[in-house]
């Protein structure tokens, strides 16, 4: 602890244990806390109480107060807690008998303060931090303070009881780390006192009948499994094993959320990963008792995990696959896809009356579709999935949200009924049918995806939200079947989809609902930027409407709108320049232009700022990628965006322009061989300096360095800090030594300034930049190459960066500042209450 | 109580209840697709219509060919075209005591009805109904009158001919009842029968039960009816809708505790939510104008166009559109749009309360301002001068077998660039463009039917419980074209009884009460004697005066004096003769008790017999027998009447008198 807080300190501990001083802000105390935490982990906390008598006496002050607030006691608690973390210092507390006096029955344990939340929940988290070492452990067990934590584990607070079981675990895996190695039975061996009192309390609480008290301990169980893969965790589960068994067997399982959290988290530990565990019993057990709307995570769960038994896995995969196998023997389908399922792994009827209630259906359904896509992105799953049934099933569903599946049974029927129309489990559904697209191919796509795909892109009624998922799935088959080898037949059949697919397209880009134009240009950007290399998708391309519609919808009244538009023309434009060099392909050259033209207005006049950052974007893509507009006069190119950027108020769009600036700026070093590649040719150095005053001239003719100091300037840290970066990277490449000279020949300090500075400098600049330029070195402004140089090197930018970088409340963060506002707002309450009288 | 089912097209009703002494119609629907089996009525001389060739028989007779003309494989009756009436048959229409309207598509029969039949009872609507069916009717009539022709087929409706001819013709109904249309002073003499009414407004049909119209949501003035007696309650529910349009809300709660709930005119295109439709409508217009093509949207002049328009006029800017032409031609567009804009009371919430800012109700006022929107009474006149293409254009009739619209099919059928977008549910979009094909025009089809569908239904049979169901048939069953679809069907419990053109049906439940007032002085004489606590009785003796189909209880005139005079009574006398009353009696008697009481008047051989219905005392000595049963006693003594009064006495003792 510094000085200044030693000092502050004992003032502060006089504020807080004054009761009639309120301190107004509880977070204080809680920063208060955070600090004595990080110096208890860097200092001895014997010695910080030793040196700063007024923290014992604090503690003293407080237990002495007749009616001390419940935030000060629960500050309390926790403090004494951190120090006692100690065990040198448990002593000093417990010399001192504060530490029965707070922890022990006669303490707030017993007072009225006891009702309140703030106090109980101090009181764990001071346990808690204490239970570090076994005096502290004894201590507890002595002091009964173990039935306290029993009782709050059914806390009516949630917070409470969380931290009391959170508490018990740390005690209970805290208590057994050292007999681990010694552990061969449970019954064998002498397990510490406090270990033994916990588990007799976990296995009461299992066998009572209070529901409540058998959750508590299956979630102190999944925690402890969790955090704790000690030997000893196997031979409490065989203690257990039995009883978790029965739990499952009992109808209905209610603590099935709990057991199939306690079986994951056990999964997960190495101890119980060996196939002949009993731990796989019990979820062979599981997979079979509850039912699938219980079971889907569990199931899931189990496919993700690396080390399982083969039959467990294929047991789970068989509880996914069931409601779908059951949705697919409800509608009559052709006959040339088998079921999903050989055998029934749960009893079919219980899958059915989920599936024949409207409550229940479409959520098993929609978990059951999420389970399944989450498979779908696993490297290796570890089961054969059987894709082709479980595709169809996926259709089937699809069908029968848009009424089009023919039910074959009266359960059919009611599965019709109640998913016509439900936006959920269409969602879900189109979601894993995109999944499903990295599997399988053509044929597969032209079977019945391609349809089922265009009819929910076509029906008037398909929800903006299930169109945006549409599209997505639409998106994923295309660029699959694009990157995948395909016969002519295939690929003229697949034409075929993506010319009705364009006119879909072309009456979407025309809805009056905004999130369908909106939905539906995002589509095409990515279209385009996936399948621009087939011959066959620009041709449907640009024989549609869609070209034309979309150059429309730039001036959409949208201003999402209009930003995806700009977006996806970005892209369109790329194309048109790729098929324009190809020979025997016409495309309007003319058009071109005036879509740079279009988005230079874009940016420069659209009031809002979405269109605009779109358009910066798009621009730096167009750099990137060599646009031919943009290579035919990059500079001209790059200065008017830097403009328009430069008196732009969006700090997104001149973080947009930095970067733009950023990618420029290293080609042109680059093409000049001043890139920092490793493999370039070393130049000489006459020739080196030859590009170097080249660059900077080029970078002075767009006024770089104009728009980049003025972006250092930016009240925007982003916009600073970019701009910063940037300059630093530059200067390096630009001010070597001979900078230096340069500087010093100009007679100007090489002293490094500020942004004051720098802001006057620009002003100066700008006023130099007026139409009639005076030619004198002076005045040349940002055109003058080493004025520029002279500026770059003056600038303190390191010292810039270093204090960019820190967030902006790095002073107010202090110890000091917090022990100062402490004291700051009880006097500001001792002045009201003078006022007051 | 009956129904009488009087017309097989489920959103345009006419059904006829008996309900206690009156006979009420239930809507006057004119089922007009049978004119889509005609041949367009063109505006101007269409060379391509007139040229079609006749129809020959297989066996190469020609004497229908002045008749029927063939297009591109269908048959069309070249004549006026005709519509196909309600049942007139199934029950004297002169009996019809009142007729109610729900809405102004549901009226067009009318002037068949109230100028053919007899009819001499009142039509009861709400003023829009009545004003904008009026617009409907006139434009109909126009449409039809405005272009005479000559010729009048029917030699084909002869039964044995229509047997020849290819369907649809030859699977057409009641060919020999379609009438033409009828004229303007029909029109006016028709409506002219209607007493206007307002929501909620309860009116008396002759004592005998009340009558209410409800907000239905579904157009201007829309409504659904209460038919209520004082025990029983009958809902009649027929195009209504829960969407917020411009209409005034519906009316729910209203419906409740109905004893029948008469269920017609639900949504024609169950598969097509409204919201879904104008949004293709608006896409498939901005598509055709920016590629330069002319809009065709065939429509009545009043209704959902109401709601395009409103839609179209947020839309238009955001689709680049300003510029484009809105025509409105209908000889009855002026009319129409102004109407809606001065149904203040009747249109929903947030159109209401723009009336008080003032601003128009409707956004076409504003449309109309800024010359976006141009209505014409018909394409000749101003409108061939301001006629700028490309443009929109929403025309009558949807049929597309009279009116302007029959001109524009003409004139843009041919480029592919131009599409007509149905709207209109009413007409099958096929058959209505058949005898215009081959057509390069495109064709959309997006009908916007606001009516309830199944799901709302269904939630509005939960809501309001009926007792019973009633509906026609095709809504007790799937869509014939999608038999899978059971969710297209209403389901409920009890199943809905159905009914079909021509039938009749014995509505489920019978009348168990009927209300009679107790005049006060009558009341006052009542002298209620507790017979089981919280239960009295009273005898009355009154006169029951029922009048207008009210029932009163009376006093009885006071016993007459015998006449001073000895002239003979005059047989017109007023009140009845009343004899005076004797007392009635209640109670049990206690068998044991009632021995006693025998014993102790001295009689001693008292046996007592259990019957099935009583008891039996035997007074062997006396050779008496007293048959106690429920509700008789009988004393049975050979001629000693003495005894019979003295054990009569003695019955009545354990008897109450009142």
């Amino acid at each position: 602890m510094d000085r200044e807080c030693s000092q502050l300190l004992p003032s502060v501990c006089a504020v807080l244990a004054d009761s009639r001083q309120l301190v107004a802000d509880d977070t204080f105390l809680e920063k208060f806390l955070d600090w004595f935490k990080t110096l208890t982990e860097t200092e001895s906390s014997l010695l910080l109480l030793q040196e700063n008598p007024c923290l014992t006496e604090l503690i003293t002050c407080v237990l002495k107060l007749k009616d001390p607030s419940s935030s000060t006691l629960s500050f309390i608690l926790r403090l004494t807690g951190i120090f006692a973390a100690s065990e040198s210092c448990f002593q000093y507390l417990q010399q001192r008998e504060l530490l029965i006096s707070l922890f022990g029955e006669v303490g707030p344990l017993s007072s009225a303060l006891w009702e309140e939340a703030s106090v109980r929940s101090g009181w764990v988290q001071g346990v808690h931090s204490m239970v570090q070492h076994q005096s502290a452990l004894h201590f507890l067990c002595n002091c009964g303070a173990i039935d306290v934590i029993f009782t709050l584990q059914g806390d009516p607070s949630l917070f409470v009881a969380s931290a009391a079981n959170q508490l018990l675990v740390h005690m209970l895996t805290f208590s057994l780390q050292s007999f681990q190695t010694k552990l061969v039975n449970i019954k064998d061996c002498d397990w510490p006192v406090c270990a033994q009192k916990l588990i007799v309390h976990i296995e009461e609480s299992l066998k009572s009948n209070s529901a409540s008290r058998i959750k508590q301990s299956l979630k102190l169980l999944t925690s402890m499994f969790g955090c704790c893969h000690d030997l000893w965790t196997e031979v409490l589960w065989s203690q257990l094993s039995e009883r978790i068994v029965y739990l499952l067997e009992e109808k209905p399982v209610h603590a099935w959320h709990s057991l199939v959290d306690l079986f994951l988290s056990m999964a997960r530990s190495p101890v119980f990963s060996c196939p002949e565990c009993s731990l796989w019993t019990s979820v062979t057990c599981a997979l079979e008792h509850l039912n699938p709307a219980q079971v889907g995570r569990l199931a899931v769960g189990v496919l993700k995990l690396q080390e399982c038994p083969q039959a467990v896995r294929i047991q789970a995969l068989s509880v996914l696959l069931q409601p779908m196998d059951c949705v697919l023997k409800a509608a009559s389908q052709p006959l040339e896809y088998p079921g999903l399922l050989n055998r029934s792994v749960n009893d079919s009827a219980t899958v059915e009356t989920l599936l024949s209630c409207r409550s229940s259906c479409a959520s098993l359904l929609c978990q059951t579709l999420a389970h399944l896509e989450e498979l779908q992105y696993l490297t290796y799953l570890p089961v054969d999935l059987p894709y082709i049934p479980l595709l169809q099933s996926v259709v089937t569903i699809l069908q029968f949200c848009i009424g089009l599946a023919t039910p074959a049974s009266c359960l059919g029927n009611k599965i019709s009924r109640i998913l016509i129309g439900c936006f959920r489990v269409q969602r879900s559904a189109l979601d894993i049918l995109g999944a499903l697209s990295h599997r399988e191919s053509h044929s597969v796509f032209m079977g019945s995806v391609s349809d089922i795909l265009l009819a929910y892109l076509k029906s008037p009624d398909t929800s903006p939200t299930v169109l945006k998922k549409s599209f997505q799935a639409t998106l994923k088959w295309l660029v699959r079947l694009s990157e995948a080898p395909s016969s002519r037949d295939h690929w003229q059949q697949t034409e075929q989809f993506l010319r009705d697919l364009f006119l879909v397209l072309q009456k979407r880009l025309c809805s009056p609902y905004w999130e369908v134009r909106d939905s539906a240009l995002e589509f095409l950007t990515l279209l385009v930027k996936h399948l621009r290399e087939k011959d066959g998708f620009r041709q449907v391309l640009f024989s549609s409407e869609v070209p034309k519609l979309m150059e429309d919808l730039l001036e959409d009244p949208e201003s999402y709108v209009r930003a995806s538009a700009v977006t996806a023309m970005g892209q369109l434009s790329l194309l048109t320049q790729l098929i324009s060099k190809m020979p025997g392909i016409e495309n309007g050259n003319g058009k071109e232009k005036s879509i740079v033209a279009q988005l230079q207005e874009i940016l420069s006049t659209d009031s809002e700022g979405f269109p605009r950052r779109a358009v910066i974007s798009v621009f730096i893509d167009w750099l990137k990628e060599g646009h031919p507009d943009v290579l035919k006069d990059t500079e001209q190119f790059v200065s008017s965006v830097l403009q328009a950027v430069n008196s732009d108020l969006d700090w997104e769009v001149k973080a947009g322009g930095l970067e733009l600036a950023e990618v420029f700026s290293a080609q042109t070093l680059g093409r000049l061989g001043l890139a920092a590649c490793p493999y370039a040719a070393v130049s000489s150095s006459a020739t080196r300096s030859t590009h170097l005053s080249e660059s900077l001239q080029i970078f002075c003719r767009v006024k770089l360095f104009e728009f980049l100091f003025g972006a250092l300037c930016d009240c925007d840290r982003p916009v600073a800090q970019k701009a910063c970066d940037i300059l630093i990277t530059l200067k390096a490449e630009l001010c070597e030594e001979s900078s230096l000279r340069e500087g010093t020949r100009a007679g100007l300090s090489t002293e490094a300034h500020g942004i004051a500075w720098l802001e006057e400098t620009l002003r100066r600049w700008s006023s130099c930049a007026e139409p009639c330029p005076r030619g004198n070195a002076d005045g040349a402004g940002s055109q003058d190459p080493n004025g520029v140089l002279l500026v770059l090197r003056t600038v303190d930018l390191e010292g810039l960066h270093g204090s960019l970088n820190r967030s902006s409340d790095h002073i107010e963060k202090s110890p000091q500042s917090l022990l100062q506002d402490i004291l700051a707002t009880v006097g500001t309450l001792e002045d009201n209450e003078a006022d007051c009288y | 109580m009956k129904l009488y089912c009087l017309s097989g097209h489920p959103t345009l009703p006419c059904n006829v209840l008996k309900f206690k002494s009156t006979t009420i119609m239930l809507d006057c629907g004119l089922d007009m697709t049978s004119t889509l089996n005609f041949l367009p009525l063109p505006l101007v001389q269409s060379p391509r219509l007139s040229k079609l060739p006749g129809w020959v028989l297989k066996d190469g007779n020609t004497f229908l060919d002045k008749e029927l003309k063939e297009c591109s494989g269908h048959v069309f009756v070249d004549s006026v075209p005709e519509f196909c009436l309600p049942e007139t048959e199934l029950l004297d229409l002169s009996t019809v005591d009142v007729i109610l309207i729900s809405n102004y598509h549901c009226m067009m029969a009318l002037p068949y009805i109230t100028e053919y039949t007899g009819f001499t009872g009142t039509v009861y609507a709400t003023e829009p109904t009545v004003q904008i069916g009026r617009l409907l009717m006139e434009e109909l009539v126009n449409f039809i009158e405005r272009v005479p022709k000559a010729q009048s087929a029917s030699l084909w409706k002869n039964k044995e001919v229509q047997r020849l001819l290819p369907a649809p013709l030859k699977d057409a109904v009641e060919v020999s009842t379609w009438r033409r249309c009828y004229t303007v002073p029909e029109v006016n003499a028709a409506l002219s029968k209607i007493q206007l009414v307002g929501y909620s407004q309860k009116i008396e049909l002759f004592g005998a039960v009340q009558v209410t119209p409800l907000s239905s949501g579904y157009a201007l003035g829309s409504s659904n009816w209460i038919i209520q007696s004082h025990y029983e309650k009958v809902s009649y529910v027929s195009g209504s809708s829960l969407l917020t349009t411009h209409p005034q809300a519906m009316d729910q709660a209203s419906l409740k505790n109905s004893d029948v709930l008469i269920l017609t005119g639900l949504t024609q295109i169950p598969t097509a939510n409204p919201d879904g439709m104008v949004g293709e409508f608006c896409s498939n217009l901005a598509m055709t104008v920016r590629n330069g093509g002319n809009v065709l949207v065939p429509c009545y002049p009043s209704g959902v166009i109401y709601d395009l328009l409103e839609c179209l006029y947020q839309y238009i800017d955001s689709a680049g559109l300003s510029n484009v032409p809105f025509y409105f031609i209908s000889p009855v567009a002026n009319s129409s749009l102004e109407f809606s804009q001065i149904f203040a009371e009747w249109l929903c919430h947030n159109k209401q309360t723009k009336v008080y800012l003032p601003e128009p109700p409707f956004p076409h006022a504003e449309l109309i301002q800024t010359n976006k929107l141009k209505h014409y009474p018909s394409i000749h006149g101003d409108f061939s001068n301001d006629f700028k293409q490309p443009c929109v254009v929403f025309t009558g009739h949807p049929s597309l077998r009279f009116g302007d619209v029959v001109h524009f099919m003409e004139l843009w059928g041919k480029s592919s660039l131009n599409t007509v977008i149905f709207t209109e549910p009413d007409f099958s979009y096929l058959d209505a463009l058949a005898p215009y094909q081959p057509l390069a025009m495109k064709c959309v089809y997006c009908p916007i039917d606001t009516r309830l569908n199944f799901i709302q239904v269904s939630k509005l049979l939960k809501e309001v419980q009926p007792l019973h169901v009633v509906c026609p048939e095709q809504y007790t069953q799937p869509p014939p074209t999608q038999s899978h679809r059971t969710d297209l069907m209403i389901d409920c419990q009890p199943p809905a009884m159905s009914y079909r053109r021509a039938e009749v049906l014995t509505l489920p439940f019978r009348r168990r009460y009927e209300k009679i007032e107790i005049m006060p002085e009558l009341a006052d004489s009542l002298v209620p004697l507790e017979i089981k606590p919280g239960i009295s009785l009273a005898t009355v003796s009154a006169v029951l005066h029922t009048k207008d189909n009210k029932h009163v209880l009376q006093p009885p005139p006071k016993p007459t004096q015998p006449p001073a005079s000895k002239k003979r009574k005059r047989v017109s006398d007023d009140a009845p003769e009343c004899k005076p009353l004797k007392p009635l009696l209640s109670g049990s008697i206690p068998m044991d008790q009632f021995v006693q009481t025998l014993e102790k008047h001295g009689f001693s051989d008292v046996k007592v017999e259990d019957t099935a219905k009583g008891h039996i005392v035997l007074l062997q000595e006396a050779e008496t027998l007293i048959q106690i049963e429920e509700d008789s006693t009988h004393i049975i003594c050979d001629n000693d009447e003495t005894l019979r009064v003295k054990l009569r006495d003695l019955v009545l003792k354990f008897l109450q008198k009142f």
